[in-house]
């Protein structure tokens, strides 16, 4: 669970997940160039590869392969088990 | 200065000759044996004198590695100027291309990216009107 919250304690890395959240599965070729036009954000695609790399150990990011390409995909489990450890919600809360 | 031509490594230059005529609508323009090979080149037909593109043996030792590495992490090697990137999309995959990126908006453009099926991806994009 440290893990989860080290990935997340990062502006691009989020980003990263916005994105994907908003088109699921892609490559790292497109993550930079959406990371680039809608954020303006111009980390290197090496950046970029190792912030997957982290997201990806914290269990957020799961990778397949389709083809010859690699896609990258957001998995909220990680997320969900946070909720479960703490509700969001509880009885009795005003 | 004005760029003549630019290459793309293919596995397979017969197979490549018919993708990027018959399915991407490319002409011939070049075609000379040497040896085993052919000096291969394509010509858009809007664009008949425009630059040409050299479709090029794979066969160098250095080549796999390169475009493994690239076609991995989705990195297009050649740009093609098209009209309208969604009418594309339809017309291609009709036609069994894939695409590793679909028609994304990215703001002055629009872009896609498919796999030439002889090793490389090719972007498409067309520029929004100013």
């Amino acid at each position: 669970m440290a893990d989860v919250f080290h990935a997340l304690d990062d502006e691009t890395r989020r980003l990263v997940l916005d994105e994907l959240v908003a088109r699921d599965g892609q490559t790292l070729f497109e993550i930079c160039s959406m990371l680039v036009t809608r954020h303006g954000l111009s980390s290197s695609r090496q950046a970029i590869s190792q912030h997957l790399a982290v997201l990806e150990d914290a269990g957020l990011v799961v990778t397949e392969r389709r083809g010859r390409s690699k896609f990258h995909y957001f998995d909220g489990r990680p997320l969900a088990e946070i909720a479960q450890r703490w509700p969001t919600t509880r009885e009795g809360t005003p | 200065m004005r760029i003549r031509l630019t290459s793309i490594f293919v596995d397979d230059q017969r197979a490549a000759l018919a993708f990027y005529t018959d399915v991407l609508g490319f002409t011939k323009r070049h075609d000379i044996p040497l040896g085993d090979d052919a000096w291969l080149t394509v010509v858009s037909p809007e664009d008949p004198d425009g630059p040409e593109l050299l479709l090029e043996p794979a066969g160098h030792p250095a080549v796999k590695p390169y475009r493994d590495a690239l076609v991995e992490d989705g990195i297009p090697l050649v740009q093609f100027a098209v009209d309208d990137v969604a009418a594309e999309y339809e017309r291609l995959t009709a036609r069994g291309v894939t695409f590793t990126q679909p028609p994304t908006d990215i703001g002055n453009a629009v872009v896609a990216v498919l796999d030439d099926t002889c090793g490389n991806l090719v972007q498409i994009l067309a520029m929004k009107p100013a």
